[in-house]
């Protein structure tokens, strides 16, 4: 009997969320905001969806009612990766390490 | 491209979202987790460009609606302030609430094209993943909007209660799964609809309970919500890249609410329901409140601290409110200057945010070397000779420890009153957010001083 390929995909998800669970806690806990915006920002990677979802269309009708919503999810979805990572890197830019200049 | 050929780098912009994560284990490697964060997100979409092959007029509009939304995006990384950051990031939830709302929506309505089958028979596995992806995504939204609201202050930070009110949230998360239910035996597109409608509601109605102090809890969980939103999506696309992602944010707001609840001592489920500092005051605080307090000006604290050697700050969020961050590094320079030694302490819960106070003073140039967490720290308040506490309240508060009767008894606290000398920046002797008295304010060593966390700061420094 063959495997329905839903399964691999649940073991990928399950796996994934162990994964994320240690990796989690090894996270300083003064990075702890930049965590948020950063997984923020790879959560918007649901843009493929939307990128389907908007290139369904055809030449003759390029705004159709699922389309429309493709658009609107990529623009989203875009405000959230831009700003997700840059903020991130912006914070991030910040911390440092004390000054051995003296 | 091939399925499987992008299959295959979907996993690669998987695991390139892994080591994002694995780069916030010590600020150094940060950088670069970010830039692995960056190249996956460039690789999925180029991916995804790729494999659908349709370069045409719709192309144009998907690269103008993304350049649109990129701009916007990077304006607002640009321009924010860092005390606004639980703001953004509670608005950055609903946006990806909302975008998977509507990947939701486009599938269910041309589920051709993402081969789900046909409108009216879509195949039965696609439409429970994609009704929990638009259920989950429509609750992120609409309970990110409150959060964001209440940080906002444009709606009051008191929690909203009204009767019935658990009932009628349960009743509705029972009809969420009904509703679920109906719609995959009938296909019907009005149940679609009314199923987000429902979700919508339920995402604002269990937000509004929460108190304003309780947004640390409540901006993880809605993080961890935006993650399982997007994982239902992926199973709907069967996109790897996707599944990973929402696994690892899912993951990582579930922690971070619980490392948030630990910080408080309080459970998940007493946050969620709500309605904490609404309870009336014990009857004791009357009797308190009579109780000699010793206040002083910025010259007193000043002398305080020029004889200290070493002095521990406790920041809170009245510093973030007061954008005291900056005039507070400067005092620290001064101090320093004079050959004393400055560490500062974080509780896990202060401020709006996880991190919230490491953020504002990473801002304000403070090495990261001498900020401390509660653990690691908390031994050496015996030993330092001031405590500055500035804009801080509850978490300093010796009755968690002493108190069983209080609401916060049991909650971690940092051991304040065992420094030899206390300095407490505060507007005024009013309660903090959990609604009881600071027993901190009436002892013999603390010397209350009531003024703006900016204000004060900034005259200690001059008359340091």
């Amino acid at each position: 009997m063959e495997i329905d390929p839903f399964i691999f995909r649940l073991s990928i998800f399950i796996l994934s969320i162990f994964v994320g669970y240690y990796v989690v806690w090894s996270v300083t806990p003064s990075l702890h905001t930049p965590l948020m915006s950063v997984t923020n920002a790879i959560s918007s990677v649901i843009i493929v969806g939307a990128i389907i979802a908007a290139l369904a269309s055809n030449d003759n009708e390029v705004f159709t009612f699922s389309s429309i919503y493709g658009y609107l999810a990529i623009t989203l979805a875009a405000i959230n990766i831009f700003g997700g990572f840059l903020v991130t890197q912006r914070m991030l830019a910040m911390y440092k390490k004390k000054k051995k200049d003296k | 491209m091939s399925a499987n050929l992008s299959a295959i780098f979907y996993l690669l912009s998987g695991v390139l979202f892994i080591l994002a994560l694995r780069g916030l284990s010590s600020p150094e490697t940060s950088r670069k987790g970010n830039l692995f964060g960056i190249i996956g997100m460039v690789i999925a979409v180029s991916v995804t460009f790729l494999s659908v092959g349709n370069f045409s007029t719709g192309f144009i509009f998907v690269l103008v609606f993304l350049l649109v939304g990129g701009l916007i995006g990077a304006f607002i990384a640009y321009k924010i302030p860092m005390t606004a950051m639980p703001e953004l990031v509670a608005g950055f939830h609903s946006l990806v609430g909302l975008a998977a709302v509507f990947v939701a929506i486009s599938a269910f309505v041309n589920p051709g094209a993402f081969n789900l089958g046909e409108p009216g028979n879509i195949k039965l596995a696609s439409l429970i993943e994609m009704s929990i992806g638009a259920a989950v995504g429509a609750i992120t939204f609409s309970g990110s909007v409150i959060a964001f609201l209440k940080l906002q202050g444009i709606m009051s930070g008191a929690p909203i209660t009204f009767k019935g009110q658990h009932l009628l949230n349960a009743l509705i998360l029972i009809s969420i799964i009904v509703l679920t239910y109906l719609l995959c035996v009938s296909q019907s597109s009005n149940l679609f609809w009314i199923l987000i409608t429902v979700s919508f509601l339920i995402g604002f109605l269990l937000i509004i309970p929460i108190g304003g102090a309780d947004m640390p809890v409540v901006i993880s969980m809605l993080n961890s919500y935006s993650g399982w939103a997007a994982a239902g999506i992926g199973f709907t696309l069967e996109n790897t890249a996707l599944i990973i992602t929402g696994a690892l944010v899912g993951s990582s707001g579930a922690i971070l609410s619980y490392i948030m609840c630990k910080g408080m001592n309080r459970s998940f489920f007493n946050v969620i329901l709500g309605g904490f500092g609404a309870t009336e005051q014990t009857s004791n605080n009357q009797n308190k409140e009579q109780k000699p307090v010793k206040s002083g000006n910025a010259d007193d604290a000043a002398f305080l601290m020029k004889n200290a050697s070493s002095v521990i700050i406790v920041p809170g969020y009245g510093m973030a409110v007061a954008q005291a961050q900056h005039a507070l590094r400067e005092m620290v320079d001064t101090l320093k200057k004079n050959d004393i030694k400055v560490s500062y302490a974080i509780h896990p819960v202060a401020g709006r945010m996880p991190g919230h106070m490491n953020v504002l003073l990473a801002e304000a140039n403070v090495p990261y070397d001498e900020v401390f967490e509660l653990e690691e720290i908390n031994n050496d308040f015996a030993n330092a000779d001031v405590a500055f506490v500035i804009g801080a309240n509850d978490v300093t508060n010796p009755v968690a420890k002493t108190d069983p009767q209080s609401p916060i008894y049991g909650m971690p606290v940092l051991d304040v009153e065992k420094c030899k000398s206390v300095l407490f920046v505060k507007r005024s002797l009013s309660p903090g957010y959990a609604g009881i008295d600071n027993d901190l304010f009436y002892k013999e060593n603390t010397l209350m001083l009531f003024a703006d966390a900016k204000k004060m700061t900034e005259d200690i420094t001059k008359n340091l």
